[in-house]
């Protein structure tokens, strides 16, 4: 019983994963194409839940739904208007985009379903987050610590870019 | 065997989420929506590593580590993209990517 139910939220989280996705590119209106960004974002967060990883999942809530998508949301206000008329799309670059995007699908399904995964020989079985804690202390500090000096430079870049820079008006 | 609990499923599901993403790069012209697109593709490999993570992998941290950093490059990322945007819009009035051609010789 619990396997069926299992079973039926992975499908639910999958489709909310897929229909987001297609709304995120699909979609005319720029709004739509946040909100099913959101919609897929949180369905890869269930998906992290799925494999065993409930701190990524709220870490990917947290970051993705509760920063990036606001984010963009607050770019979208501060750019085009919504009421404009969008252009109308040309259809050769939908289907040079289709039949490239399709071929990219196919080699990697092929890559997928041809090779063959072999587990490690001998795995951990700790999932805590303090071990992630002590590894992002100790083996990883220095990418640690470059993060957050990239995070702080790609703030002052976006601050000095957005303000317009020198001698704008 | 469940299929969310098999290795096939999670890849997959990350190649459809990449080849959305790379549609979208490919076929918008809105700049806004090519990020969107780009969060996409990011997503795509942050489920993957997390598949392999649960599946392969020697030890379980790694994976997730790396997950953590791929969204902390993601949010440096659309914070940059978004001021690119703010700026664009206030020079050429859109934020159509075909009009803004001025480098082109």
């Amino acid at each position: 019983m619990s396997l069926l139910i299992a079973s039926l939220s992975f499908y639910l989280v999958v489709a909310a994963t897929v229909v987001g996705a297609v709304i995120a590119v699909a979609a005319r209106n720029i709004f739509h194409n946040v909100l099913g960004l959101a919609l897929s974002l949180i369905g890869v967060a269930g998906l992290f839940l799925y494999l065993n990883s409930p701190f990524v999942a709220l870490m990917q809530i947290l970051i993705y739904v509760g920063a990036i998508t606001i984010a963009i949301c607050f770019a979208i206000m501060l750019s085009q208007p919504l009421y404009l008329p969008a252009p109308p799309r040309n259809p050769l670059k939908i289907q040079g985009a289709a039949f490239g995007a399709g071929l990219v699908f196919i080699f990697l399904g092929l890559l997928t379903r041809q090779t063959l995964w072999t587990p490690a020989a001998e795995r951990v079985n700790d999932w805590s987050i303090t071990t992630i804690g002590h590894y992002l202390l100790n083996q990883y500090v220095v990418i640690f610590e470059l993060i957050s000096l990239l995070l702080l430079v790609a703030m002052l870049g976006a601050i000095v870019t957005a303000r317009g820079g020198r001698g704008s008006a | 065997m469940p299929a969310f609990n098999q290795l096939h499923t999670y890849l997959y599901l990350a190649v459809i989420l990449f080849c959305l993403g790379l549609y979208g790069v490919l076929s918008r012209r809105n700049l806004i929506a090519v990020l969107i697109s780009v969060e996409l593709m990011l997503n795509a490999a942050s489920l993957n590593f997390m598949a392999f993570n649960r599946f392969l992998a020697p030890h379980p941290a790694v994976g997730q580590i790396v997950a953590l950093f791929i969204m902390a490059v993601a949010a440096a990322e659309a914070a940059i993209a978004l001021s690119i945007i703010v700026a664009l819009y206030r020079k050429l009035k859109s934020i159509n990517i075909e009009q803004a051609n001025e480098l082109r010789g």
